[in-house]
């Protein structure tokens, strides 16, 4: 491994900025986020960067290192080529606050305008039971820790900037986790069409590869949710059957 | 910073604008480059109207070949009333059913809007538009006929099943006895079976239809059984995608080069 490695940072605030390198010693088993630990102890005291845990659960590091939305504290600097100076830079999709540092709140408010768990009648036995298939599917979609850069790389939001009408990748994960859920008994489903904008994602799959959970978002929560939509709100036939079922929502 | 200032973001990218590093290119080129080769090599194919039967085989292109007249029409030539100036080929009749299932499939779809639509070029490069409507409303809004051209598209894979079976027998062209065989072109049709079995009953429309609608798959053991396996098959659905593409425009080469006698179909059995 290289003894040193030069680190563009993106510096500057809401009135400006630019890139600045930064050159700093690197030694075996460090990940991008110790680097700008190094430099803002050594080199840049003012240095901006938000982080918790540094073990990929807080999901408070994330930035765009080398163009590719990443969290930090998760991308070690033998995944990179240190021959070329490495850019680090905030997240494009979201307001800069300063540095490396961005303003995420946009998403608390896209997630209250989800409707939240509501509970099923008990079954006969007064217990609420559920088969663990049924949790399994559901599952996945709790390991999301909100770093939001899935929501940073969405080109619905991050290049037409529809904040207004499309709730992002993020949010359908959630909304999948509640609406799949055995347990839950509220409906998402014409939500999902008309107020979380499901129908501009392109399922292009740029939030399943930065995922740094793994969570399989396109094929397992957008596309499923897509295919409810399409069964809820366009199906001529299923929309007959439950006329003639004398069920629900036609 | 000062407290009033305003949050900011930094300015979208221009098309083709991107801080990665790697070749992110390729990725949208080969996609370019492999579906313009079949799409060409496709489209001519069906327009030929001919070549596409060799002894027991059928082009995949061409079946069922509805009217037509090889011996493995269904319904006879067609009507002499069909007019002049229309081009007739069998592959014209079915071939739209196939064609549809692949630009409504969400795979593809995810595809060509990268590759060909630039929207976006790839995963955080800038693009070219600033308009935007995605699959929302009218025209892609139509996507959502997946799920009935699935239906047609499982009725033309069951036909396919059956020309491999048709390809196991052959005719002696001396005594017109009819013998069971294997040639190269029987395995080529039973591959193509295979792949396109893989990659059709891996469709997320009908994942959705075998358990993925309900929230207690749980429920129905056998529906919960099939949505393991569509599951299963579904997670590699990119690849059968493609491999099942290759197989199908093969199908069709090889039984119009035997059939033009540029290539010899070898029996096994
Ligand atoms: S698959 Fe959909 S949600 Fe995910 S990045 Fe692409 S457009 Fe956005
Ligand atoms: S779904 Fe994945 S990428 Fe998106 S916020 Fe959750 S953990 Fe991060
Ligand atoms: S510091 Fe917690 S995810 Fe990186």
């Amino acid at each position: 491994m290289a003894e040193s490695a030069t680190f563009r940072i993106w510096r500057g605030d809401t009135a400006g900025g630019g890139f600045q390198d930064y050159t700093t010693s690197v030694s075996e088993g460090m990940v991008v986020l110790d680097a700008v630990h190094q430099i803002q102890a050594q080199q840049a005291g003012d240095l901006a960067v938000r982080w918790n845990c540094k073990a990929g659960k807080c999901g408070s590091c994330s930035a765009e290192v080398n163009g590719n939305p990443r969290l930090m504290c998760m991308t070690r600097l033998n995944q990179l080529d240190l021959s070329a100076p490495v850019t680090v830079e905030p997240m494009r999709a979201f307001p800069l606050v300063r540095d490396l540092v961005t303003d995420v709140s946009w998403n608390y408010r896209a997630k209250q305008g989800i409707r939240p768990f509501r509970a099923r009648p008990a079954g006969a036995d007064g217990t609420w039971r559920m088969a663990q298939v049924d949790a399994e599917r559901v599952q996945e979609f709790r390991k999301c820790i909100e770093c939001f850069l899935c929501q940073d790389v969405c080109h619905v939001l991050r290049d037409h900037r529809m904040f207004d009408d499309f709730a992002g990748p993020r949010h359908m994960v959630y909304a999948a986790a509640l609406e799949m859920n055995p347990l839950d008994a509220d409906d998402r489903v014409r939500d999902l069409r008309a107020r979380h904008g499901i129908g501009y994602c392109n399922i292009t799959k740029c939030c399943t590869k930065v995922c740094p959970e793994g969570i399989t978002i396109t094929d397992n929560a957008i596309i499923p949710l897509k295919e409810r939509v399409v069964d809820r709100l366009y199906d001529p036939v299923t929309r007959l059957l439950r006329l003639l079922r004398g069920g629900g929502d036609v | 910073m000062s407290a009033t200032t305003a949050p900011v973001r930094l300015p979208v990218r221009r098309f083709g604008e991107t801080a990665r590093s790697d070749r992110w290119w390729i990725q949208p080129l080969v996609v370019v480059l492999a579906l313009t080769t079949f799409l060409v090599y496709s489209g001519w194919a069906a327009l030929q109207g001919d070549h596409y039967t060799f002894g027991p085989y059928l082009s995949p292109f061409y079946s069922p070949e509805l009217l037509g007249t090889s011996p493995h029409n269904w319904f006879g030539p067609p009507p002499a009333s069909w007019p002049s100036w229309l081009p007739f080929s069998p592959a014209l009749l079915i071939l739209p059913i196939p064609a549809l299932f692949r630009l409504t499939c969400y795979y593809y779809r995810g595809a060509y809007y990268k590759a060909f639509w630039a929207d976006p070029p790839s995963c955080a490069v800038g693009e070219p538009r600033s308009r935007y409507r995605g699959e929302n409303s009218f025209p892609l809004v139509l996507q959502n006929i997946h799920r009935y051209v699935l239906f047609l598209s499982l009725a033309v894979l069951a036909v396919l099943f059956l020309d491999v079976w048709h390809a196991l027998w052959f005719t002696d062209p001396v005594t017109g006895a009819v013998s069971f065989g294997v040639g190269v072109g029987t395995i080529v049709l039973a591959a193509n079976c295979v792949l396109l079995s893989g990659y059709l009953l891996g469709c997320h429309s009908l994942r959705h239809v075998v358990g993925g609608c309900v929230d207690q798959v749980s429920r129905a053991p056998l529906g919960h059984r099939a949505y393991a396996c569509v599951s299963c098959l579904n997670r590699r659905h990119m690849l059968w995608a493609w491999c099942s593409l290759f197989t199908v425009g093969f199908s069709d080469l090889y039984v119009r080069m035997c059939s033009m006698g540029v290539w010899q179909d070898f029996r096994i059995l």
